[in-house]
């Protein structure tokens, strides 16, 4: 990534990403641009580097926030009503992060509601739209972190993955998505979804870009007890010479060929091609849609209209600030959501759906446990099809989740995985596949992708 | 009630009837043999993490924290009458 210098200076860097973001308002990216402490920390950078001094490692590098990470700068929404927007009083740690190197925030950029949804037509302010084709949708929940990378916006997006949110939309517009393995990044000061998948990662145009960010973010936090301590700098490169491929997915069309062409490839390249039989996996989307929405409907139940974000003006009783404040201020899908949850821990339901899904939660991690002992990583797809059409699911939910299917499994099991970019439809949409390995094999992956799937 | 939600008969209606495709889809489950399997909760097995019972300097103060509440008085966030 081009990072300021003597000869390219931050100010310019920063000046020409949002111009750029301002002549793409029709994707609708961006939820509110960050435009004058953009400018004043560009200056700042190339003061110091006048002067001489270190501007860190991200030096001026301009880069998109999905608006579900808080900071001091702008206001965040998680593209709801109920945040009206926040202005938070602290910063994300990897925000934090990525800044004390020089990293320049220009907007927030759109997603699904609270990270609801596989296309960003659930936010609060209208859906984004694909970087390919207009007419269809960016994928989601990040639909604005890719689109923004896809049209060379930004060098980088940050992005929250808690079943395919950074993968989804990076395979749908051509760019690379990580989710590293959970607990690698601190999750402070990001807006909670599902505490036991969610993961912060990032969108970038190589697997060497993503690799300088996460020698940035990850690490322990004191402020998020699930962080593990650092192993992404001090973890060895492994030498890949297997690579497994899922018999149990049903993969058609042109997503098929194009990993059928991927697995040729690393043939060419010396690779062993292992078939893996994983018949649990095809639960593992059911498994999703119990437990995330348990844990999403305690995290929403913060939303109070009380302490802080949107109250119902109208409210006469305590009963109606908490009802009407709720009803307004989230969306169909966080709605549905939170009532699965709800159900799904409710007393008379606990055992048979509940705890039925954190068994076959082990199931499905042991499962893969198994496959790890055949193969060194797992090449699969991200998603049964390119990007939809606007409009197309939204009217039915099951048919959007199962969007998920391919994505969803890795999260429930805590492993990290790569979006990268393969090819195109005859149509001209991305085509992506995703690359999977064990827990805290982060930087073998992305090293194995930036040194053999080029 | 668990979700606190005040909704119009239209939409509690629309939400039912997707509530109970989601249902539907996730009682697959049912066929999966999940007997004398442990439940996973958290992925590393995590339990409970302890830090030293010390007050540390926060980064938010509480004039901070009381200004993002939609109604504040004298320190204190303001609600309706309750009784």
């Amino acid at each position: 990534m081009q990072i300021a210098s003597k000869e390219v200076s931050a100010t310019s860097l920063v000046k020409a990403a949002l111009e750029k973001a301002k002549r793409c308002e029709n994707y609708n990216i961006f939820i509110s641009l960050n435009e004058e402490a953009a400018l004043k920390k560009a200056q700042e950078i190339d003061e110091k580097i006048k002067k001489g001094e270190n501007p860190g490692k991200l030096a001026g590098v301009p880069y998109a926030l999905k608006d579900n990470f808080l900071s001091k700068d702008g206001n965040t929404t998680a593209a709801s009503k109920i945040l009206e927007p926040l202005k938070s009083p602290i910063t994300a740690t990897s925000v934090k992060k990525l800044e004390d190197e020089g990293a320049i925030m220009i907007g927030r950029v759109n997603m699904d509601a609270f990270a609801h949804g596989s296309s960003t037509e659930n936010s609060y302010f209208g859906p984004t739209k694909n970087s390919k084709d207009e007419a269809r949708v960016a994928g989601g929940s990040s639909g604005g972190s890719a689109v923004a990378v896809a049209l060379d916006i930004v060098e980088f997006a940050t992005g929250t993955d808690t079943g395919g949110s950074i993968r989804q939309p990076a395979s749908f517009n051509g760019v690379y998505g990580f989710k590293p393995t959970y607990g690698a990044i601190s999750r402070y000061g990001v807006v909670a979804m599902a505490s036991s998948t969610d993961c912060v990662g990032f969108f970038a145009k190589s697997a060497e870009d993503i690799d300088l960010l996460m020698s940035i973010a990850a690490g322990q936090d004191p402020y998020d007890l699930t962080t593990l301590p650092n192993y992404y700098e001090t973890s060895e490169v492994k030498d890949v010479k297997k690579v497994g491929i899922i018999k149990d997915f049903d993969v058609k069309g042109e997503i098929k060929e194009a990993l059928e062409k991927e697995v040729e490839d690393l043939k060419a390249k010396g690779i062993e091609i292992v078939e893996l039989e994983m018949p649990t996996l095809k639960y593992a989307l059911a498994v999703y849609y119990i437990v995330v929405p348990a844990e999403i409907s305690s995290n929403l139940s913060r939303y109070d209209g009380i302490r802080y974000g949107y109250r119902n003006k109208d409210a006469k009783s305590l009963d109606e600030v908490y009802g009407k404040s709720r009803s307004d201020g989230f969306m169909p899908e966080n709605k549905r959501r939170i009532m699965i949850g709800n159900f799904v821990l409710s007393s008379g339901f606990y055992d048979a759906y509940y705890l039925k899904a954190q068994k076959a939660r082990t199931l499905i991690i042991k499962e893969y446990e198994k496959a790890f002992s055949k193969c060194d990583f797992i090449l699969s797809p991200v998603t049964p099809n390119p990007a939809f059409k606007l409009g197309e699911k939204t009217s039915d939910p099951v048919s959007m989740y199962l969007e998920d299917v391919m994505s969803v499994p890795i999260n429930l099991a805590g492993l990290p995985s790569l979006a990268f970019p393969v090819s195109e439809t005859k149509d001209g949409l991305s085509l992506g596949l995703q690359l999977i390995g064990p827990r805290r094999s982060d930087k073998s992956l992305l090293d194995f992708a930036e040194r053999r799937l080029k | 009630m668990l979700s606190n939600f005040s909704l119009e008969d239209a939409e509690a209606e629309a939400l039912g009837q997707d509530l109970s495709q989601i249902i539907e889809y996730i009682s697959q489950l049912d066929e999966l043999d999940t007997e004398g399997i442990e439940p996973t909760y958290q992925v590393f097995e995590m339990e409970n993490v302890w830090r030293d019972d010390e007050i540390k300097a926060q980064e938010a103060d509480r004039e901070a924290l009381l200004a993002l509440a939609p109604e504040a008085e004298d320190n204190q966030i303001k609600v309706p009458k309750v009784l």
